[in-house]
């Protein structure tokens, strides 16, 4: 089997150029918001506003000042789907991924009418090609190859941040502390709730199996409420075989 | 202007090597998002990143200082700076004393801005054609240096023959010299003098920058600069859009000199170019003021009646400039072919010759007069790019006929229905007689052709397909044109006409392409070779410029050029051989660099004076004692057999005149010029003055704004006076990454204009609360000259700077 290939996007490099958001969209004929009518923010520089079934990648901007413009820092992330280690890959056209997705980068594309997200450029992938948004990045913010190789440069990186004092500086989801693994993963320098990440997403799935005891007791349940009721009967009957 | 060329010193690629990476005047990652990328690696190897900008922006995001200054007051930063390495003994004093002009004693007649409140000797009231807008002009003859005697009389020139004995006739006496750099009218001294009020304090009070915010970045710049270490300078329009941006560029590359990172590996200044082959476009020129490769164009305004007076006037008889009659020549024979011959000053006569400023604001107000009757607009959109873009568009309205064409129907060619002056019934349609054509265009990858990067890279672009309907190449349209009218003109007998008969205009393919619709493209290859240039008798193309003759033998439209297209098969534009990994990035055979391949350009600097390295990490062009020729990573800047022990001759003419260590080749004394005794229109020092119209009193000197600024004065041009109170922000136009230029290439495309939809105006809270200005509101934005309306975008990345003691707040 081929190593398993992902993301790592190092956000102290990203320059906010979107370029990936535009040679993803190139790549895969995305369609524009509205229809190309698109209304300013008035959120920093974000226009596009969040991954959906139309933006596969997206530029998150955070504008973190004092007051007194004493500390202050423009941060900026490209963002994508996290290409769960443990996620489906089956599709049937249901639309219950987009409920399901803990970080909500699945949507609608209002032109297909199917349900999108970003596929890794598998049909790049399949000839060898990068996928097209870490082709274009100018600064290589947005890192594709062999996962291990990957965790493996993060690592290095997070250890030089640290030695230049950047001590905020961290990965995540390189390990699998956040569900079990991400194969798109993250160099952060805030918390995740900064950058519009979930600290501790859970997959719905995780209900499935307490909903399903839950679900067997109900059955046992009305297994045995029948079971009582049809006694009942039967008893009554019997009593009543008595009476007659 | 003060080391030689009018281009980036160096090469994006270099910035890896630089140990600091100062960005001004540009907001680089936003506006050369891919040159930001060497930025980025040398961040990663542990280089310091500065931007000096009154935003902060996406440039800022990713640098290690942010140094706010207000708009306008850059020369007042750098000008600190200067201070600072003088004062605390910072610049590089080996460097300085060897290859600039620091121990060069000035005339003693010349006065300084410390001496007349802010203003150089030789001021006076601007006598010539009130068109040039100037509002003052300088007599540069007190700015000249002292020389060791007075010259002789010059030989006469003789006529016809050798134009040598014409250039040696302009040798003057050598300079007088002083490398203990005590001497109080030494180059140096003077500098000094002149720096001595832009104290740390004076920058704070001038640019707003806080003074510890200055400090750091005076230590770090001059901690890295040295023989072990280099810095460079990153600059875009943000300079040169003032009416003193010539002086903020030589500000920056006085700084250079003074710390010795000019030809070094890391170093330089790199002037990034905004738009696709616009470095193209001053090397083979579509200025006014100078003709292919810099020589200046013949005017009438200068003693240039025939050839000899022209070289004359122009040629220097020093620095590798000596040889401008072969380059002149060639020139000439390029434009008029067998017709240019000796005997007619090779058809010197039939060249156009200019009369004044026809640089575009003139043109422009020239026309709001009805003086201007036509008007091509290629690649350009002054209805909506232009200064008092409502002047222009209103001029447009005067013409007679207007071409434009663009891949997009621009603001431009849709003035006469769609402006702002006719939608607000300021000009009515009906009344616009101007009969506008537009021609569609065809985009890069429909033609051949070459492009001229920020880097002086000249690389190759090859047709992948035919354009759609009528859209054609620039270089279809232009060629075209000129046959159709030499058609015109060849019935013609009046003298001024032989010009354009005589005009070589022969670009014809020789065999119809196969596999396009469009038979009638011009070669591109053809008019290579002709820039590049031939032997006018076998038509062999040239190797290098080295080659070119003053006797009509030879060919070159652009003499910088000659040496892209040495032979039929060898178009090194087109070459495409990258060094391998681990290189050492220079990549000799990826296009071709003008002059002659170089890459940094004064790369003989990159060596001692005695030709080592400065150090082992800065290694870069040495002297190789073995070969006895310079060597290197890169093509030397310098003669390759030219030993660092050569002495200057006294009476040679060219580089004779310079010795083994005058790195700046050039320039007349082979040094670089922290004083620009000739070259500055506008002082031969940087001084920091108010931009034209300004919030605040100049607090460094009497003189508020410069002297010999233009300013055409007129009802539909005025200005905001010194702190008038109904304009008191200081407003500044950018770019932003999602948009080219005037948006003509980016606003029509859907996946860009969703990034940024709407025309925006950022301002910080403290100016937005108190007016009562929220997120998203729409704000009005007025100058004397016009208004529009945007969006707000309140942000703290905006901020009020203190002025002078005043709150001055910037949108």
């Amino acid at each position: 089997m081929a190593e398993p290939m992902g993301f790592f996007t190092d956000t102290t490099v990203c320059i906010g150029c979107k370029a990936c958001e535009v040679a993803c969209k190139e790549w895969n004929q995305l369609p524009s918001t509205n229809g190309g009518a698109n209304t300013l923010s008035g959120q920093s520089y974000d226009n596009t506003r969040q991954l959906d079934g139309i933006h596969w990648r997206h530029v998150r901007f955070i504008e973190q000042f004092d007051a007194d413009r004493h500390d202050g820092r423009w941060l900026m992330m490209s963002d994508v789907c996290k290409h769960c280690a443990h996620a489906s890959d089956a599709c049937n056209g249901c639309r219950d991924c987009i409920g399901a997705c803990p970080f909500g980068v699945i949507d609608i594309n209002p032109v297909s009418g199917t349900a999108q997200k970003c596929t890794l450029c598998y049909d790049r992938m399949q000839v060898g090609l990068t996928p097209a948004c870490a082709k274009a990045c100018p600064t290589e913010s947005i890192k594709f190859g062999p996962l291990e190789e990957l965790r493996r440069k993060a690592r290095g990186r997070v250890a030089q941040l640290h030695e230049r004092g950047h001590t905020a500086a961290y990965l995540y989801g390189d390990d699998e502390k956040i569900l079990g693994g991400l194969n798109s993963f993250y160099l952060l320098e805030d918390k995740p709730e900064v950058y519009g990440l979930p600290a501790d997403p859970k997959m719905p799935s995780r209900n499935l199996f307490p909903a399903s005891m839950f679900s067997g007791l109900g059955a046992l349940m009305v297994g045995l409420v029948g079971l009582l009721s049809f006694r009942q009967r039967r008893m009554d009957a019997v009593a009543g075989r008595d009476n007659v | 202007m003060r080391l030689g060329r009018g281009a980036a010193t160096t090469f994006p690629r270099n910035l890896v090597e630089s140990d600091c990476i100062v960005i001004e005047g540009s907001n680089m990652a936003e506006c050369h998002p891919v040159a930001f990328r060497w930025v980025m690696q040398a961040k990663l190897k542990g280089a310091k990143v500065i931007h000096v900008d009154p935003r902060f922006t996406r440039t800022s995001a990713m640098a290690d200082i942010h140094a706010p200054i207000r708009a306008g007051s850059d020369i007042a930063f750098l000008g600190g700076l200067i201070r600072y390495a003088i004062e605390h003994e910072k610049y590089f004093r080996e460097y300085v004393v060897n290859y600039t002009n620091a121990a060069t004693l000035v005339r003693e007649d010349f006065k300084d801005t410390e001496d007349l409140k802010g203003v150089f000797s030789g001021l006076m009231d601007y006598t010539g054609d009130p068109l040039n807008g100037f509002v003052g002009q300088y007599n540069p003859e007190t700015w000249q240096y002292q020389r060791e005697a007075d010259g002789a009389a010059p030989a006469p020139a003789p006529a016809g023959g050798s134009f040598e004995s014409l250039v040696r006739a302009n040798l003057k006496p050598a300079p007088v010299r002083d490398p203990t750099l005590q001497h109080p009218r030494t180059v140096f001294q003077i500098l000094k003098r002149h720096f001595s009020r832009y104290t740390p304090a004076m920058v704070e009070r001038v640019t707003g920058c806080p003074k510890e915010t200055f400090l750091k970045v005076a230590e770090a710049v001059t901690a890295n600069s040295g023989p072990d270490k280099t810095t460079a300078f990153c600059y875009a329009v943000g300079w040169t859009q003032h009416t003193y941006g010539p002086q903020v560029i030589s500000c920056c590359a006085l700084l250079q000199l003074l710390l010795g990172n000019v030809g070094r590996p890391g170093g330089g200044v790199l002037a990034l170019r905004g738009h696709a082959t616009i470095q193209g476009s001053t090397d083979v020129p579509t200025l006014y003021h100078s003709i292919h490769g810099y020589m200046g164009a013949p005017s009438i305004l200068k003693k240039h009646e025939t050839l000899a007076d022209y070289l004359k006037a122009e040629t220097p008889a020093t620095s590798y400039w000596a040889n401008m009659p072969k380059f002149m020549v060639s020139y000439l024979k390029s434009m008029y072919g067998a017709a240019a011959t000796r005997d007619n000053d090779f058809g010197y006569a039939w060249h156009p010759r200019i009369s004044g400023d026809h640089s575009h604001m003139p043109m422009m107000i020239a026309m709001a007069d009805g003086k201007v009757k036509g008007m091509f607009a290629m690649g350009q959109n002054p209805a909506v790019g232009g200064q008092n873009a409502r002047l222009q568009r209103r001029a447009l309205s005067k013409l007679d006929w207007l071409v434009v064409k663009d891949n997009f129907e621009t603001e431009t060619a849709a003035f006469w229905y769609n402006s702002p002056e006719v939608k607000g019934g300021e000009l009515r349609t009906e009344d616009i007689r101007t009969e506008v054509f537009f021609f569609p265009s065809a985009q890069v990858g429909e033609s051949d052709g070459s492009f001229t990067n920020t880097q002086r890279l000249i690389q190759w672009h090859h047709k992948a397909a035919d354009p759609p309907g009528d859209c054609r190449s620039d270089i279809w349209f232009t060629y075209h044109l000129g046959k159709r009218l030499k058609k015109l003109y060849a019935p013609s007998t009046l003298p001024r006409d032989e010009g354009v008969k005589a005009l070589t205009w022969d670009y014809d393919r020789d065999t119809p392409p196969a596999d396009s619709r469009i038979k009638d493209e011009p070669d591109a290859r053809k008019i290579l070779k002709e820039i590049n240039g031939y032997d006018t008798a076998t038509g062999a193309h040239l190797p290098n410029f080295a080659a070119l003759k003053d006797d009509g033998s030879t060919t070159a439209a652009s003499w910088i050029y000659c040496g892209v297209f040495p032979a039929p098969d060898q178009n090194r534009a087109a070459s495409q051989n990258p060094d391998p990994p681990g290189g050492v990035g220079t990549h000799l055979g990826w296009g071709y660099s003008w002059p002659a391949n170089r890459r940094i350009m004064y790369n003989r600097a990159s060596a001692r004076p005695d030709g080592k390295p400065w150090s082992e990490r800065k290694k870069y062009v040495w002297w190789d004692g073995q070969k006895q020729e310079w060597t290197g990573y890169d093509i030397p800047d310098f003669p390759v057999k030219k030993a660092p022990s050569a002495p200057a001759r006294a009476d040679g003419i060219g580089l004779d005149a310079h010795s083994g260590t005058d790195p700046f080749i050039m320039k007349a004394d082979g040094k670089g010029w922290l004083f620009a005794p000739a070259g500055l229109i506008d002082g031969p020092l940087p001084t920091h003055y108010e931009p034209i119209e300004s919030p605040v009193q100049n607090p460094l000197y009497k003189q508020q704004a410069s002297p010999v600024l233009k300013y055409w004065k007129r009802e539909d041009n005025q200005l905001a006076a010194v702190g008038d109170s109904r304009y008191p922000h200081v407003l500044t136009t950018y770019r932003l990454t999602e948009h080219h230029l005037t948006g003509v290439m980016s606003r029509w495309l859907p996946w860009l204009a969703e990034l940024q939809p709407e025309l925006f105006v950022e301002l910080s809270p403290e100016l937005a609360e108190p007016k009562g200005i929220n997120n998203l509101d729409w704000v009005r934005i007025s100058t004397p000259r016009g208004s529009t309306r945007a969006r707000a975008l309140v942000t703290r990345r905006m901020r009020p700077l203190t002025i002078n003691g005043e709150t001055v707040h910037r949108r």
